[in-house]
């Protein structure tokens, strides 16, 4: 088992939250792993991404290398594109399709997603919408996260855990929507693989 | 043990807690922020009666840390690189002072600049002090390293630095933790003079640490940081210094080069491992995360010798992080096509928070400097730094903490007219106060804007140094009562704030305008910690 996934958004996005989610899961499987973040300047309004590495066998780089990304999980068009070289031949591309424009130069969203689903491997949905429908738009980020589930190779039932462990503290409730997001995603995302077969 | 998930930081903060550190002294910095809040909010260093606070700024924290050693206990002091350069005085001069409690001083560098303003290798400050330096190649060294630290600081009675880069500091991973050590007893220096570098004093603390130059040397030939692995291809040797070593290995999935590697994460550099691969290697590429320090001493002034490859002559990209492609590229591997970025992706530079209160601080300052034109504010090393970009452009300087006062001193006394500082509160505590003392001094005539959001802002929110204190110590320094004026900096003010704002610049001499609306980040923190309290309470 070897995953190298670049997480991409924009600072306050909560992208840290799915690799908290993911991370707590692959240490209970009893993974290495590894997990760069962007701290600082960045995470006021500008890109953010984050390298998280799972592994059986111990791992060297912090970063991943161009071109060995299993996945890409954005949770914003545009961010998810600027990731591409870091993708591998067989990668799949996990994204919102929900523009966050605080920036005057944002391109066409039309645009946008189209390239994005020219992609050969994608699976692009509106998470903040399904996140909304789960309880609150808050939880887009789980929504993408369980768009992406199907590539992480990590069964449902440890995802649950891994939420139930992360979000306890914040309560009951935050848990039971963040895990109704999580299942909206992966719905669409099988959904979409589906159609792909 | 089981192995807990630390960034590269809280495994320094952790490992701190855990080898019987009492102290830990710091101002907040990117990327060494993390290291002194992991023990703050640590219930196990506050059960421990650990000392874990923030200071006005790196000096000062040095200094705090150089009394708790003196006192005979353990302590840390962190910083990001250019945060050494504050405390550039006490660190050198510990190196002769020498240290009673173990003493260490954690020194965060950011290549490639993700959050500062320069790349500066801290390396060669340990050089310069001729202390012993250990770089971290991944987050469990970072833990031991922090042990070993201690014990080579006491061994030695030297400051020890830890060296580790923004990839490091801010990367997690497993890290394994050792048994706990008690804290150090309250113990004087046994001789009392120890810390008195008075010149005939000062002098024989010299000699003792340049005869201990080889010890320390001898300390990284033996270190289990350091070691040689031998392979068959002699073309080639590659030295590979902390965190490199991990983007070496990345290319080589079985984690076996073909050429004899030389890993240094201990210096003074070991000179009989470098010579020995030197001289059983045809040429050399040299692997370091940040300046080229080896590779400059390998190569000499001449470059007479054996080949000696890496940031100087090109194979490595003299500025800039390394990553496992750069690295791979210097050993001649070949690479797979990539997917290129798609055109229609522009940057997304960072920004002043929607509701920042520097926001209308900036655009009200823009207002009032129409009539004068632009290229009259100095400014400093915050959020509000960001006030250099569109659709402000609001600053034309950004040096280091504080210069923004003693700048504008310089350009007003220079016959420039009007002049304006702008500068943060807690950069201002930091390094802020001298400057304006200067400018009282002299009847500067500047207009000190003190963006006051009652926080760190930049760094994630730390308490300011400055709070409840600005009208005090301003008064204090000698500015006229009457031109300390306090604002809010609110939309709806902006009329008020403005005839303010142009009244003390059009006055003749130092004035100080306070614009005090807390930063938007800690108030929403404050908000919904205050409301998961009610909802809480009433559940």
């Amino acid at each position: 088992m070897k995953k190298d996934i670049i997480l991409a958004g924009v600072g306050g996005q909560g992208i840290l939250s799915i690799a908290a989610i993911i991370g707590y899961a692959a240490i209970e499987s009893g993974l290495f792993l590894k997990q760069a973040e962007v701290h600082g300047m960045s995470q006021r309004g500008g890109d953010v991404q984050s390298h998280l590495r799972l592994s059986a066998e111990p791992i060297a780089s912090d970063l991943i290398p161009y071109g060995k990304a299993d996945l890409i999980i954005s949770v914003e068009p545009m961010e998810s594109l600027r990731y591409l070289p870091y993708l591998g031949a067989k990668g799949w591309l996990v994204t919102s399709t929900k523009p966050f424009v605080n920036i005057p130069n944002y391109p066409d969203t039309d645009l946008l997603l189209a390239t994005i689903k020219g992609l050969p491997r994608s699976v692009a949905l509106d998470a903040e919408d399904m996140a909304a429908a789960a309880g609150t738009v808050k939880a887009a980020n789980m929504v993408i996260l369980g768009a992406a589930l199907p590539f992480l190779g990590f069964p449902v039932e440890k995802m649950k855990n891994a939420i139930q462990a992360v979000f306890g503290k914040k309560g009951e409730e935050t848990v039971k929507i963040n895990i109704a997001a999580l299942l909206a995603g992966l719905n669409f995302s099988n959904q979409t693989l589906n159609q792909h077969i | 043990m089981r192995a807990q998930l630390l960034l590269g930081d809280e495994a320094i903060a952790q490992a701190g807690i855990d080898a019987g550190m009492s102290g830990i002294y710091a101002y907040p910095g990117t990327p060494s922020t993390e290291i002194t809040e992991y023990v703050i909010s640590s219930g196990e260093a506050h059960d421990k009666g650990i000392v874990a606070t923030w200071c006005a700024n790196e000096k000062t924290a040095a200094e705090a840390a150089l009394g708790m050693s003196y006192a005979g206990k353990r302590v840390m002091t962190c910083m990001k690189h250019v945060g050494l350069n504050v405390a550039a005085d006490p660190f050198i001069n510990s190196a002769l002072t020498g240290a009673n409690g173990g003493i260490l001083f954690v020194v965060a560098d950011d290549p490639s600049m993700h959050s500062s303003q320069n790349e500066q290798d801290s390396r060669f400050f340990g050089k310069f002090a001729m202390i012993p330096v250990l770089e971290p190649s991944n987050q469990q060294e970072a833990y031991d390293m922090v042990f070993t630290g201690f014990e080579l600081s006491e061994k030695y009675q030297v400051p020890v630095m830890i060296r580790i880069t923004t990839r490091l500091a801010h990367s997690r991973a497993g890290v394994v933790r050792q048994p706990s050590l008690p804290p150090n007893n309250l113990k004087l220096p046994e001789n009392l003079k120890q810390f008195i570098l008075l010149p005939a004093l000062a002098r024989k603390k010299y000699q003792a640490l340049l005869e201990m130059q080889d010890a320390f040397c001898r300390e990284s030939e033996e270190s289990r940081y350091c070691s040689f692995s031998q392979a068959d291809d002699h073309s080639l040797g590659v030295i590979a210094c902390g965190l490199a070593y991990n983007y070496l290995m990345e290319n080589f999935p079985d984690r076996n080069p073909p050429f004899p590697v030389l890993k240094i994460c201990q210096y003074p550099a070991p000179a009989g491992l470098i010579s020995h691969i030197y001289n059983t290697c045809d040429r050399l590429l040299v692997l370091e995360e940040g300046y080229p320090l080896l590779e400059e001493l390998l190569k000499g002034m001449l470059d007479k010798g054996k080949p000696v490859h890496g940031r100087l002559d090109g194979s490595i990209p003299r500025a800039g992080e390394l990553n496992p492609n750069i690295v791979g590229k210097a050993l001649g591997l070949q690479e797979d096509p990539l997917t290129p970025v798609p055109p229609l992706v522009v940057p997304r530079p960072p920004s002043l928070c929607k509701g920042c209160p520097h926001i209308d601080s900036f655009l009200g300052l823009n207002e009032i400097l129409e009539q004068h034109g632009k290229g009259r504010v100095f400014s400093d090393i915050g959020c509000y730094t960001l006030g250099a970009l569109q659709p402000y452009d609001a600053i034309n300087s950004c040096v280091d903490m504080g210069a923004s006062v003693t700048m504008a001193k310089g350009a007003a006394d220079a016959g420039l007219k009007p002049v304006i500082a702008v500068i943060g509160d807690s950069t201002f505590t930091h390094s802020g106060i001298t400057g304006l003392l200067d400018a009282v001094n002299d009847q500067s005539n500047i207009t000190v804007i003190i963006l006051d959001n009652a926080t760190t802002a930049m760094t994630g929110g730390q308490p300011s140094a400055a709070m409840n204190h600005l009208e005090d110590i301003c008064k204090g320094v000698g500015v006229e009562e009457s031109h300390i004026r306090v604002i809010k900096p609110l939309h709806k003010l902006h009329e008020e704030n403005t005839r303010i704002l142009r009244e003390e610049i059009d006055y003749e001499g130092v004035s100080v305008v306070i614009a005090r609306r807390e930063c938007i980040q800690t108030l929403n923190k404050r908000m919904r910690e205050k409301f998961k309290n009610k909802a809480s309470k009433t559940a």
